[in-house]
């Protein structure tokens, strides 16, 4: 309850840093103040159009990977299950840039999640037919590889036969990720997908606590994993799928959250369920701030700082595992 | 009572026949040995009994619900499988789950259980320890604990004492034993013939996948049977201690 | 060795070719290839008729061209050295951020290259109408379109007391300042740029908060390019029509990227737009 308490600080902290971080240079009270009462100067117009939708998106989407992450962890009982890692995200992205090139988007609103959210579903069903619960290490990186490579190629194909000069130049977002100049339309447009996905994922807990024991332990135990898988499947799909249309493919956040929150939590599938959603947007607020910072002028990409972050993370995980998989 | 009734019991892997025509029955009490050579059935029998397989014929638990089955039974597969660096008492405390209500935190019945099955298998010095780091053994151990918090009146364990050392072999027997005398009962299959023979009230042996004998372990390990299923004569001797029964030769 | 080119006859190939480039410096070229979008809409303006060979795809484009009904009769390139050294040139027409590597190729092939650096401002418009027209052996044409574009930039210029403030507006957040063609041709119309007090001269990415805390009188925006591009959002972001300024209908890109006479249109239009805020206020 000690690590809920800090991480619900934590995030409305970085909540709070995100919304005064810009290259505005307006005290922080003031800014905050623009936030509550639309007094109608331009200032108002920042923080309630573009800052906020922003620190939503963070938040949303950060709580969307970490939680996703942990739970594909705990049902492939591997700790290297992360949405960007095995293609999922990169397979969402690809069917949020099909929505927009074919015009999908233009004839239905929901066609620019509901894509994403079909084709991370269909990424998700094949990462788990290739690398189920008892597949090791090695089938899962695999497997993750030959989606994400191929999910990245048909989105940079697609992107490269568009006739906007402007397409080819979106590969960098949609394989990367961004939060740059995002509106509250994306913030309504993703939240639907993201609660049905948190709901249907925050209810695996005690599948996945009895998953620590394998699959056969676990059933014996009382849990049926036909509606378990169902409901991982469809909420990865829907949180990750609604994140990636909005924001692109951000990697890592599944990987290094959980990773991180394991051992507070005492390596329980289920608590890491809800301590890795407060710890995603904990992180992406912090990495979107970051990219602010750092480069303010550049859009530098969410996916860049978190594959820095990240990646290292992952080699140390794969040495430690290394074992496992010769 | 019984605890668990099989009917006919039959099951395949791939095209093969695994398990053919098994029928028996469990009472309360009971310490049952299930004993055959390597590929005789003796974990699809298992499976196929706990329904987590598709089986032809009857099994009492299979039958079941899932959550009803988790009070009637508790499983402990041979792999000694920990996913997670939990806690030892984290560990022991997901045997609880059959008996929490969704989202319910644990009561003191459940405490009372897992501090039974700890003190059972002499683990109060582990409690804190993370299961992934201890010793096959010492994970053993934690993992019969687990099955035993589940608190259910059959306990079913494939090959619990595979890879134990002679100490904790014979321990983990006793105990075992010692739910059979307080009412409840174990189906445990096992190789060593002799822990068999001096642990369990009664043992059933399998040839592939046909139940050939069943009954107290001086009906089951008779020298005929023994060399028939296993291809080994042995030494049998009932003295005041127990059962005495040591595999000696290979014949064929 | 039969089937084998000697290696003589090839110098001797290329010898031949070197000695038609250098004679094309004497009398005007014959055939002349275009790679560049900008010395394409030159090049067909002051061209004689069957002098200009080939352009580039780009200039066909109604988007990008200010002169795309000119370049339909016209072979277009990919502006690949191959396929312009098989169009057997005799000059070859480039803009500097033409691939080095196919520039180099073709000098190394024996073909005269000329290479045009990009407008920065209206001034450089002239100049580069009489390179042109030196180039081509068509000075006379080149001198009267320049006194032509100089008369007709003259009667536009009416430096308003009180310059609007603009903001010009593109896909990805990017904006030009003063030391650009476009930021030019918006200073000629008589507006002042955001940019520049941004900081901005040479142009760069103006962040939509940004833009929105400069508060500018005006938004220029780019086009819609057909198909779609995320790049493209920040043009449709809701927080810019929330600012509650004019937007002014998008300025194609032909307008601006070309140091052609025909960014008088682009003064001319964006007069208008300042002359119509003028009588609104």
């Amino acid at each position: 309850m000690r690590l809920a308490a800090a991480l619900v600080v934590l995030c409305a902290a970085l909540f709070a840093l995100s919304l005064v971080t810009g290259l505005a240079a307006a005290p922080a009270g003031q800014s905050l103040k623009a936030l509550a009462i639309d007094d109608g100067t331009p200032l108002s117009l920042v923080m309630r159009e573009i800052r906020l939708p922003r620190a939503l998106l963070a938040v949303m989407v950060g709580a969307s990977l970490g939680l996703s992450g942990a739970a594909l962890q705990g049902y492939l009982r591997n700790p290297l299950a992360e949405p960007g890692l095995i293609g999922i995200s990169g397979a969402a992205a690809l069917g949020a840039v099909l929505a927009i090139q074919t015009g999908l988007v233009l004839t239905h609103p929901l066609a620019l999640p509901l894509s994403a959210l079909g084709m991370a579903l269909a990424a998700v069903l094949l990462i788990l037919a290739l690398a189920g619960p008892r597949g090791g290490s090695i089938t899962l990186i695999l497997a993750g590889i030959v989606i994400s490579a191929l999910a990245g190629a048909l989105t940079s194909l697609v992107l490269n036969l568009s006739p906007n000069p402007f397409a080819a130049a979106d590969i960098v977002f949609w394989l990367m990720g961004s939060l740059a100049d995002r509106s509250m339309a994306h913030v309504w447009l993703a939240l639907p997908f993201m609660a049905l996905g948190w709901a249907m994922l925050a209810a695996l807990g005690r599948g996945l606590d009895a998953l620590t024991l394998g699959e056969d332990a676990a059933q014996a135990m009382g849990i049926h994993l036909p509606r378990l898988r169902l409901l991982l499947v469809l909420g990865a799909a829907a949180s990750v799928g609604a994140a990636t249309a909005v924001a692109g493919a951000i990697g890592f956040v599944g990987l290094v959250v959980p990773h991180l929150l394991r051992p507070l939590v005492g390596g329980r599938p289920s608590a890491l369920l809800w301590a890795s959603g407060l710890g995603g947007a904990a992180m992406v607020l912090a990495a979107d701030i970051a990219v602010r910072v750092l480069l303010p002028d550049r859009d530098l990409k969410l996916g860049v700082l978190m594959a820095l972050v990240g990646a290292p993370l992952f080699l140390h995980l794969i040495y430690r595992t290394r074992k496992e998989m010769a | 009572m019984s605890l668990l009734s099989l009917e006919n019991l039959g099951a395949l892997r791939g095209r093969r026949v695994a398990l053919e025509g098994v029928t028996a029955t469990i009472e309360a009490g009971e310490c049952v040995g299930l004993i055959g050579p390597n590929g005789a059935g003796k974990t699809t029998l298992l499976r196929a009994a706990l329904g987590l397989l598709p089986a032809s014929g009857h099994s009492s638990l299979a039958a079941m619900t899932g959550a009803a089955r988790a009070r009637a039974a508790a499983w402990m597969p041979q792999a000694r499988d920990i996913a997670w660096p939990v806690s030892v008492e984290t560990l022991i405390a997901l045997g609880r789950l059959p008996w929490l209500p969704r989202g319910a935190r644990l009561g003191e019945a459940d405490r009372t259980a897992i501090g039974a099955a700890i003190a059972r298998m002499g683990l109060e010095d582990y409690r804190k320890r993370i299961a992934t780091r201890l010793s096959g053994g010492e994970q053993a151990r934690v993992l019969i604990a687990r099955a035993l918090a589940q608190d259910t009146p059959l306990l079913i364990a494939d090959e619990p004492i595979a890879g134990l050392d002679p100490a904790s072999q014979i321990a983990t027997m006793q105990v075992f034993a010692g739910l059979a005398r307080e009412g409840r009962s174990a189906l445990v299959s096992l190789h060593d013939l002799g822990l068999a023979a001096r642990h369990c009230t009664r043992l059933l042996m399998l040839e592939s996948g046909r139940l050939v004998s069943d009954g107290p372990p001086a009906e089951v390990l008779t020298a005929d049977n023994v060399r028939r299923v296993f291809a080994i004569s042995a030494f049998y001797e009932a003295t005041p201690q127990g059962p005495v029964f040591q595999p000696m030769e290979v014949v064929r | 060795m039969r089937g084998c080119v000697r290696p003589s006859r090839v110098i001797g190939a290329l010898a031949a070719l070197a000695l038609t480039g250098a004679a094309a410096i004497a009398q005007p070229p014959q055939r002349v290839v275009s790679v560049n979008l900008c010395t394409d809409q030159l090049a067909l303006l002051l061209a004689a008729p069957g002098q200009l060979v080939s352009v580039s795809r780009l200039a066909r484009d109604p988007a990008s061209s200010a002169m795309s009904g000119a370049a339909q009769g016209l072979a277009v390139n990919g502006s690949g050295a191959e396929e312009v050294f098989l169009l057997r040139p005799d000059l070859v027409l480039a803009g500097t951020y033409t691939n080095d590597a196919t520039v180099k190729m073709l000098r190394r092939l024996g073909i005269r290259v000329e290479v045009f650096a990009p407008a920065r401002s209206l001034e450089d418009i002239p100049a580069r109408m009489a390179r042109m027209g030196a180039l081509l052996g068509r000075e006379g044409e080149a001198e009267r379109r320049i006194a032509a574009f100089r008369a007709a930039l003259a009667a536009l210029d009416d430096t308003p007391p009180r310059r609007p403030r603009a903001a010009l507006w593109y896909v990805n957040s990017f904006t030009l300042g003063a030391d650009s063609l476009a930021g030019d041709i918006l200073h000629h119309a008589g507006f002042a740029n955001v940019a520049d007090e941004a900081g901005l001269a040479q142009g760069g990415t103006l962040a939509l908060e940004r833009l929105i805390l400069l508060a500018p009188d005006v938004v220029v925006r780019g086009r819609d390019y057909p198909g779609r591009s995320r790049a493209e959002d920040n043009l449709a972001h809701p927080a810019l029509r929330a600012l509650g300024v004019p937007m002014s209908a998008p300025l194609t890109d032909r307008d601006w990227i070309c140091g052609t006479p025909m960014a008088l249109d682009a003064v001319a239009r964006l007069r208008e737009l300042r002359l119509s805020l003028e009588t609104g206020r």
